[in-house]
């Protein structure tokens, strides 16, 4: 049996640690967590994404107040009662409503700065599954939230991507693919309506914070093996690395520990970011709150263009320009195209995309093309713009396609 | 001593897996829409004051229903319903592409829907754009001059074994 002090006082640091092993914990996650010193502010995006979903889940007990998920009284609870009789209801409505918004834009830089370094390789493929894992969860986060206001744009999203699981048409294979029945399962309704309704509530509340906390964990294990890499990709030797800065050699030491150091760091560009973050909120929150969604949901009448909130634009474009079936097939391929990125990149080089040869063209084509996906997915689906979307669509899939040969030639430089 | 073990493995196993499969297939039973939402599926349309090339809008099962006078001189479709000496067009108002609802443009005799610009002409058949098929007939009796949407007549059945529409 472990020894025990019997004169420790209760929750002394002895006590706690004789029991818990504090020291250990603490040294394991924070001071003895080693970052490399070669980087930059984008490596602040990790800790600016955990404190925007703090902020989220804060903002989001207050509205879970007053909200009420039934299809008579959920849009007034939101428009009217959260809004404008609660005390500062619309702070915490415009606070989530911009922090959705705003979390997808650090979650596609995060997502970019991972691919430009190289981070999802070489050991560092949980790494890139995990995350995401995360931005599938996000994704069905951001779109059960949108359903609960019950405005128009709520119950069109929810009839349109709810339709997208009847599969193929029953004329594909004899039908094998089309499942018109799971449509209304998932529902609990022939069109979207009470049911709906609740079970996106419960989701949004429960099911998946639940889900999206667990996946976070295991994204901050799959980090910490294979330690953060670095502005070169270069392969850091940390036990020996940590040994100097641990002798005082702090200058020479490539590392820093994660707490204090680095965190400090963190916190300075939270700063930025929360300034930035807060102007939205006072001032410009209105790019996050779509006009038509200040219509009462109606299943008798489509808004004249419907359209997603910007950060599903880009899959949503490359559903648009084909047919059903083809369109289905697009967009599943959007889905998944970038979970298969390590096993898609065939080369072993862990370099920044500017020195990787082929990889640096392939890189910037995938942002143009990802930007040009979304401004044609907002533009209504008429002649030119038709053309452009189905061409960028096009794009996406033969980035995604040509990119195993484009690395397997590349030279370890 | 391993076969013990093994038995009480897999005999927990099984039990373990028992109660997974019937937990599963309570969840599956409590997504499923309601027996009352099931059974408010019925709906009774008169026919009688519709008007030439006028598009009417009714509701079934939460759904819009587009029914479609169609003028004497307009040729004949097997998708009509001929209900006392008129031929009207009765199909389920939701884009066969993603569900939006198509607008009728009565001077062009013309579906257009705005969502993904699919195009359907005035017997409710996909002309140009993403819907795979024409819209869905719903299931129908016809009783006097009017339809009972939710119950399956004579005519519904032929119309369903022609192939003309999918079961709704």
């Amino acid at each position: 049996m472990a020894h025990f002090d019997e004169k420790a006082k209760p929750f002394s640091h002895k006590w706690l640690n004789e029991r818990m092993a504090v020291d250990t914990v603490k040294k394991v996650l924070s001071t003895e967590y080693w970052i490399p010193k070669d980087i930059n502010f984008l490596w602040a995006m990790g800790m600016i994404l955990a404190a925007t979903f703090g902020i989220l889940i804060i903002s989001g007990i207050f509205l879970l107040m007053y909200y009420q998920p039934d299809v008579k009284t959920a849009f007034d609870s939101v428009n009217y009662t959260i809004m404008s009789e609660v005390g500062y209801g619309w702070l915490w409505r415009h606070i989530h409503g911009v922090a959705a918004s705003v979390v997808f834009l650090v979650i596609y830089i995060h997502m970019f700065t991972g691919i430009y370094y190289g981070s999802y390789k070489r050991g560092r493929e949980m790494i890139w599954l995990s995350g995401m894992l995360l931005f599938v969860l996000f994704s069905a986060e951001a779109f059960s939230g949108y359903m609960l206001p019950w405005g128009q744009m709520s119950y069109w999203a929810g009839m349109v991507i709810t339709n997208l699981f009847e599969g193929f048409s029953p004329t594909i294979a004899g039908g094998v693919a089309n499942f018109p029945g799971f449509v209304e399962w998932l529902r609990g309704d022939y069109v979207p309506g009470q049911a709906f309704l609740t079970r996106f509530f419960m989701l949004h509340v429960f099911l998946l914070p639940l889900a999206i906390i667990a996946v976070i964990v295991l994204h901050f294990a799959t980090l910490r093996l294979p330690h953060v890499n670095n502005q070169k990709g270069k392969e850091i030797d940390f036990e020996e690395a940590a040994k100097q800065y641990k002798h005082g050699n702090k200058k020479e030491s490539k590392v820093i520990p994660f707490n204090p150091v680095f965190l400090s760091k963190d916190v300075f560009v939270m700063g930025v970011y929360f300034i930035l973050f807060f102007y939205l909120v006072f001032f410009h929150f209105e790019f996050a709150m779509d006009p038509v969604n200040f219509d009462p949901a109606d299943g008798l009448k489509t808004p004249a263009h419907i359209y997603p909130e910007w950060y599903f634009l880009w899959s949503y474009e490359i559903l648009r320009p084909f047919n059903k079936d083809l369109g289905l097939i697009a967009f599943g391929f959007a889905q998944v195209a970038f979970f298969l990125l390590p096993f898609l990149d065939k080369s072993p080089v862990v370099a920044p995309a500017n020195k990787r040869g082929l990889f640096k063209v392939w890189f910037w084509v995938m942002i143009v093309d990802m930007i040009v996906l979304t401004v044609m997915g907002k533009l209504p689906p008429e002649g030119i713009w038709t053309i452009i979307g189905l061409v960028a669509a096009l794009v996406f899939i033969t980035l995604f396609a040509v990119l195993p040969f484009i690395t397997k030639k590349e030279k370890k430089a | 001593m391993s076969n013990r073990r093994d038995f009480m493995g897999m005999a927990l196993g099984s039990f373990a897996a028992l109660g997974a499969l019937g937990a599963l297939y309570a969840a599956k039973r409590t997504w499923d829409p309601l027996p009352s939402v099931k059974s408010a599926g019925f709906t009774t349309i008169d026919l009688s004051p519709a008007k030439e090339n006028e598009l009417v809008t009714e509701k079934w099962r939460g759904k819009p229903i587009f029914i479609l006078k169609q003028p004497a001189d307009a040729p004949k479709s097997d998708r009509e319903i001929h209900v006392a000496g008129g031929r009207y067009l009765v199909v389920v108002g939701l884009c066969t592409h993603l569900g939006c609802i198509p607008a009728y443009l009565a001077d062009k005799k013309q579906f257009k829907c705005a969502c993904h610009g699919g195009e359907f002409n005035s017997v409710g058949v996909n002309t140009f754009g993403p819907p795979p098929r024409p819209l869905d007939i719903p299931p129908f009796k016809i009783s006097g001059t009017s339809l009972i949407l939710g119950e399956t007549g004579p005519e519904y059945e032929k119309m369903l074994a022609a192939g003309l529409t999918l079961k709704v």
